[in-house]
């Protein structure tokens, strides 16, 4: 560091007295331990508490009998609730899982994105953005009851029906159908989440610098060019963010299916988190549904790798 | 290539203010083209009509002889350069310089072909592959002009390009530029706030004040006969003194009384000016560029009628020649135009009346580097009268032949 310092001169702290080194050594413990213990008591003894109940029969939630992977293959074989590949298509709460998984995220991302770019461009920007953005700060259960009026098959109640009784149509009973039940129940989550989508990608959006779409102007490029050519690939970090936070949301989803059809009709419209909380506390199946909830961090574990990946390479970049 | 025009052209914004007001301008096919101004003086806005990415409030703009008013920017074949360059900042040095091309769907190998010889005319050969941030200052700057002179437009629109530059590299890009330009032959619009660019880079330069312009000219003509006050003191560096004097008849000919002392005018003097006539016995504002002022002790061919006398308030050695700023009783010359120059400048009142005391102005002179003046001392300064400058105190307007001409 002081390489240019004439020798004998006193540069930095005094010889002899030198701070303890913070890498790698024990030193470093007295200052991670109250995170690491926060850590141990509410995320690893519960994962590995749960590990150990889904390799056992825990009725009640308490450790009974030890089973192997009999919760397991019971789920994945033989709960047609849970996965039916019998006939196609095939069904069940994980199927479901993954039709949330492609349906929701791509309808947030591309509105979101949507909504973002025409807002930049409009007067009343403010304006319209605080009405994409309100559901946000509704709670979920208040968005699920706002939908069930929504869909509710009684013209006299549901505004779809409504409309759709106006125009001379037949009233749907979205919530009542299996083949539509799923799609309604992702359309209203959509709606509660689109605003963050937006918020996060026009914040991103405005830390473009306007000289480089003036730039592209000059240069010679049309509007549609700039966003796929300029706008599009400069949101790809905040897309991917965002991209993960929505999985993440898609993977827990549990409150909204729980209010508006509480897994029905006929279980059509169970997701994975739904079915862990069935199985633990009201079939009082712990160990049936410890193996639901563990199949549920397997699929979250690659999501956060990927994560973690970027984070690194970004580190790295910067 | 083509000549830019500017007929009446104005911007208005919604409130009323006239950003540019009525300009008439033409630029030659080829020529280099200097806007100078202020801050806020409209220049920026000017150009950026020019470009449209602002819209034309009133008046004509044309390019070639295709008036532009309702013409999108991408096609008005223009190239821009922007003051932070705005490269994009997600494509290595190739492609931001191949983009406006791709976009024209021009042929793969004729977009290599270009982009190489623009790479090696501008030094970026070994940089095609790096992404803007891993660039420097100037390499970013040359990427930039890379990226316009690639298209082979009607013209270039350079927006302050060096401003942020050390003061070393603008000096070098400076000189690149203008014979870059040279080479090219392309129309350019240039825009900066600094006069010494200005000076160097323009086939003729523009100067503009509140939207307006002043007065267009080449550079040595708008350092030989400003057409007003504003630009005999924007132009020059250190800047024109400027002074209250009082013109009177002396010994046959004419005399100017700039505080208690007398400069009689030589017959230069009065016959490239001989309207100066009309004003005897008036007042009027004397400019006296810094290197028209010399010590006496080293200039002792002048006479004593085109001295002065004043205490040396302060001296910067600069090496090749000393400035010099004298304290005299003269008055420093206050008008609009001087007090937004100084605002310019950054400070709250001229140099030389910053510099005086409670007397009057300090004039500030650029001796030869053997003068030996102290601070403190009393020197005598000898004036090269055929190089004053003179201004109608009422209108600003210098004073020339029979009539104090409109700016042009």
């Amino acid at each position: 560091m002081s390489s240019t310092a004439a020798p004998g001169s006193v540069v930095g702290r005094p010889p002899g007295r030198r701070l303890p080194s913070l890498k790698g050594g024990w030193g470093a413990i007295p200052f991670v331990a109250p995170a690491l213990a926060v850590l141990l008591f509410f995320l690893v003894v519960p994962v590995v508490w749960t590990i150990a109940m889904s390799f056992n029969t825990g009725a009640g939630l308490r450790f009974r009998r030890w089973v192997g992977f009999d919760n397991f293959e019971r789920l994945l074989t033989r709960d047609g609730r849970f996965l039916d590949t019998d006939e196609w298509p095939w069904s069940g709460a994980l199927i479901n899982n993954i039709r949330w998984l492609v349906v929701y995220t791509l309808l947030c991302l591309i509105l979101g994105l949507i909504t973002a770019v025409l807002a930049t461009r409009v007067r009343y920007e403010a304006v319209f953005k605080a009405i994409i953005f309100i559901p946000l700060a509704i709670s979920g259960v208040a968005v699920a009851l706002i939908w069930r009026f929504v869909y509710s098959p009684d013209p006299s109640l549901g505004v779809l029906n409504a409309a759709i009784d106006t125009l001379g149509g037949d009233p749907v009973s979205w919530l009542g159908q299996e083949n539509t039940v799923n799609y309604a129940i992702i359309l209203a989550y959509v709606w509660a989440s689109t605003g963050f989508v937006m918020v996060v990608l026009s914040a991103a959006l405005k830390g473009i610098s306007q000289e480089v779409i003036e730039a592209a102007r000059t240069d010679g490029a049309s509007e549609w060019q700039i966003f796929r050519r300029i706008q599009f690939p400069l949101l790809s970090l905040p897309i991917a963010v965002i991209t993960v936070w929505l999985i993440i949301n898609v993977i827990k989803v549990f409150d909204i299916v729980y209010i508006m059809t509480n897994g029905g009709p006929g279980g059509a419209s169970r997701v994975i988190a739904f079915s862990y909380y069935v199985e633990t506390f009201q079939n009082g199946q712990g160990g049936y549904g410890a193996a639901v909830a563990v199949v549920m961090l397997l699929l979250i574990v690659p999501v956060m790798l990927l994560n973690i990946r970027r984070f690194r390479s970004e580190a790295i970049q910067a | 290539m083509a000549e830019v025009t500017f007929e009446n052209v104005s911007k208005i914004y919604p409130d009323g203010t006239r950003a540019v007001s009525s300009i008439d301008l033409e630029i030659r096919d080829g020529e280099f083209m200097v806007l100078v101004g202020p801050s806020g003086c409209g220049k920026t806005t000017a150009l950026r009509m020019v470009a449209g990415l602002e819209e034309i409030s009133e008046g004509e703009l044309k390019i070639g002889d295709r008036v532009v008013n309702n013409v999108a920017p991408r096609n008005r074949d223009i190239a821009m350069v922007f003051q932070s360059y705005a490269l994009y900042p997600h494509l290595t040095v190739y492609d931001n310089i191949a983009f406006g091309l791709r976009l024209r769907k021009m042929a793969k190998d004729e977009i290599d072909k270009r982009v190489r010889d623009a790479a090696r005319v501008l030094d970026l050969e070994p940089f095609l592959d790096r992404k803007p941030r891993a660039l420097s200052g100037g390499q970013r700057q040359r990427v930039a002009m890379g990226r316009a002179i690639v298209r082979q437009p009607q013209a270039f629109l350079m927006d302050e390009p060096l401003s942020n530059l050390d003061a070393k590299l603008r000096v070098q890009m400076r000189a690149e530029i203008s014979q870059l330009q040279d080479r090219l032959g392309t129309t350019t619009i240039y825009v900066t706030h600094d006069q010494v660019e200005a000076m160097t880079m323009g086939d003729r330069v523009a100067v503009m004040r509140k939207g307006e312009i002043q007065q267009v000219a080449s550079p040595q003509e708008l350092y030989d006969s400003p057409v007003n006050l504003f630009v005999g003191g924007f132009i020059g560096s250190p800047a024109m003194n400027l002074l209250e004097g009082k013109l009177e008849r002396a010994n046959g000919g004419m005399a100017v009384a700039i505080g208690s002392q007398k400069l009689e005018l030589g017959e230069g003097a009065l016959r490239s000016r001989p309207a100066l006539k009309s004003f005897d016995g008036r007042e009027v504002i004397v400019g006296i560029r810094p290197e028209h002022l010399e010590d006496a002790e080293l200039a002792t061919d002048v006479p004593a009628g085109r001295r002065l006398k004043g205490q040396v308030a302060l001296t910067e050695a600069l090496g090749a020649e000393l400035i010099v700023y004298v304290n005299t009783d003269a008055k420093p010359a206050v008008t609009d135009e001087v007090r937004e120059l100084a605002r310019d400048a950054g400070a709250a009142q001229p140099a030389g009346a910053a510099m005086g005391d409670a007397e009057g102005a300090a004039l500030i002179g650029r001796f030869g580097a053997r003068s030996r003046v102290r601070t403190g001392h009393t020197a005598e300064v000898a004036v090269d009268v055929d190089g004053l400058h003179f201004f109608d105190p009422s209108s600003g307007m210098g004073i020339y032949d029979g009539t104090t001409e409109e700016g042009t």
